[in-house]
């Protein structure tokens, strides 16, 4: 059997999203380069939807593709709606990862979650803290 | 389908799978049996024997069948810290880019009492004969030094090292696994007291090796069981794969000279052409280097990203990044010569071979640099680097 399923080559061969969002509403970042890898999510937010996203990935195939899964999981969706995203919902998505390429998807959480952050800090909006408590780039992921 | 990625391992040759082919069909018996047809196939393993130490410059009695070039290591390393043991001596030298085939039974002794000490390799990849006898002790019972490392290719001074090992009375084992069959080796000229080899790594089949002894070094076996290979080796004799070395390394030997001046060219061009990549650098001396290694880091990619890629491109290359090792960390090799992780992680290894043409070479150029391009454009890491956000390694 092959390393990774037909989606994730899918997803890393036609990756939906890549770029920036120049006037971004929020942007997160995840990972480092030590780690080797790093994601960067750029959300356009209107009427508390999700109206557009964009990602930037350096990584490996899994790190790519679940990039990319996320952020069609989340494009067109509410904001209360796309918080929500478990790495555990981007594996499903992508019909599993290896266990050792687990961290990748819960990179692609965080990224999203940081850039949620940074749209609540531009605009001043209220949030509980303990929502955004960030997982280092290879602790354990929930499989 | 374009293969770069000889160092992992080669395609039979035609002599290797035909002596195969030949002995599997006529020659089945047992070498240990009495009968004539026994007694065949152990003429037929002896003649192996002695057609592999000509090519190697040892006599045949030197010459011990393993399962390939890891059991070879292990036994010569294992062999060393018995007989150093006995006499009081439990200090080994080796460097800090071997094949985990030494470093992990390293590690094992050193749980055990031994101390270890791994040599610096330098930018270049390659460790001095003079850092090996300000190294050694008078408690040193072996140096362990890689004829060629397998993932940058350099070529490490085996005679100069072999040279201060006997004169200074300490045994000298070389991992020759990437270096017999493509540059000249020569056991009894070059000072060795054991070595190393693996046959697919030369057009031969895989799962078999020999480690190579001096006379008067007692091999301390591994697996027991049998009086085969002068009961250094138990287990009945793998004769179609012994066969198939001794067919593949005689052909790589004789053509040894025109393959290497061959793939000499094709390596430089490759590296002339994957140079004009901007912010890539060749890992290990261009100079002392395998005629078909070639090994480049690239800021700002990932290795495995890479390597699947190109695959879809036709081309099988490997690279040392964590993702591809299945560790945390990228390959030691590269982090040994100076690389800091973040460049490690971007690193590309092709190894071509004597079939290797020149069309293919500017196909692997051209496609390798499409694909960094690409991967870089979609990586926030090279925007950071671009925008001065983050520190270049490489200056241009």
């Amino acid at each position: 059997m092959a390393l990774y399923s037909e989606t994730v080559m899918d997803h890393f061969r036609n990756p939906r999203n890549v770029g920036i969002i120049e006037d971004a509403d929020g942007v997160g970042e995840a990972g480092n380069p030590v780690c080797g890898d790093i994601m960067k999510i750029y959300l356009k937010i209107d009427d508390d939807r999700i109206a557009d996203v964009k990602f930037e990935t350096f990584g490996c195939g899994s790190a790519i593709a679940s990039s990319s899964m996320a952020t069609e999981l989340i494009k067109g969706k509410p904001v209360s709606e796309a918080m929500a995203l478990t790495n555990k919902a981007v594996t499903e998505a992508l019909d599993g990862l290896p266990a050792h390429k687990l961290h990748c998807s819960v990179l692609a959480e965080e990224a999203i979650q940081a850039a949620f952050k940074d749209y609540y800090d531009k605009n001043h909006i209220p949030y509980d803290a303990s929502l955004f408590q960030g997982r280092s780039c290879h602790k354990e992921a929930d499989a | 389908m374009i293969y770069a990625d000889n160092a992992a391992t080669t395609k039979m040759s035609r002599a290797a799978m035909d002596a195969m082919s030949a002995c599997m069909a006529d020659c089945w018996g047992n070498p240990s049996s009495l009968y004539a047809h026994g007694q065949r196939a152990k003429e037929v393993l002896e003649d192996a024997r002695e057609r592999i130490a000509a090519c190697l410059g040892c006599s045949a009695r030197e010459v011990t069948f393993t399962s390939g070039g890891s059991e070879a290591d292990n036994q010569a390393i294992l062999t060393a810290a018995r007989l150093g043991e006995k006499q009081g001596k439990k200090h080994i030298v080796s460097t800090a880019f071997e094949h985990h085939a030494v470093l992990h039974v390293l590690e094992k002794l050193e749980k055990e009492g031994f101390e270890v000490t791994l040599l610096d390799v330098h930018r270049d990849g390659i460790v001095t004969a003079q850092q090996v006898e300000d190294a050694i002790r008078a408690d040193t019972c072996l140096v362990t030094v890689m004829y060629a490392n397998n993932e940058i290719g350099t070529i490490q001074p085996i005679s100069e090292i072999g040279q201060v090992c006997r004169r200074k009375g300490v045994l000298f084992h070389t991992d020759a696994v990437q270096a017999a069959g493509h540059i000249p080796v020569s056991f009894r000229e070059q000072y060795i007291d054991m070595l190393s080899l693996s046959a697919h790594k030369f057009h031969g089949p895989k799962g078999i090796g020999a480690l190579v002894a001096r006379k008067g070094v007692r091999l301390e076996p591994l697996i027991h069981g049998g009086a085969q290979e002068r009961g250094k080796r138990a287990g009945t004799e793998n004769l179609p794969a012994i066969v198939g070395m001794a067919a593949a390394l005689e052909e790589a030997c004789r053509n040894l000279e025109q393959n290497a001046e061959r793939m000499s060219a094709l390596r430089d061009r490759l590296i002339d052409g994957l140079d004009q990549i901007p912010y890539g650098e060749l890992n290990g001396s261009r100079k002392d280097r395998l005629p078909g290694n070639v090994n480049f880091c690239f800021e700002g990619i990932e290795g495995e990203s890479l390597l699947l890629l190109l695959d879809d491109k036709g081309i099988c290359a490997s690279s040392g990044s964590a993702c591809t090792s299945g560790s945390l960390d990228p390959s030691h090799v590269l982090l040994a010569i100076g690389r800091p992780h973040e460049v490690a992680h971007g690193s590309l290894r092709l190894s071509i071979s004597e079939e290797t043409t020149p069309q293919e070479v500017e196909t692997i150029i051209s496609s390798v640099a499409d694909v960094v391009d690409y991967l870089r454009n979609m990586s926030p890491f090279w925007r950071d680097l671009m925008t001065g956000k983050r520190q270049h390694v490489f200056d241009k």
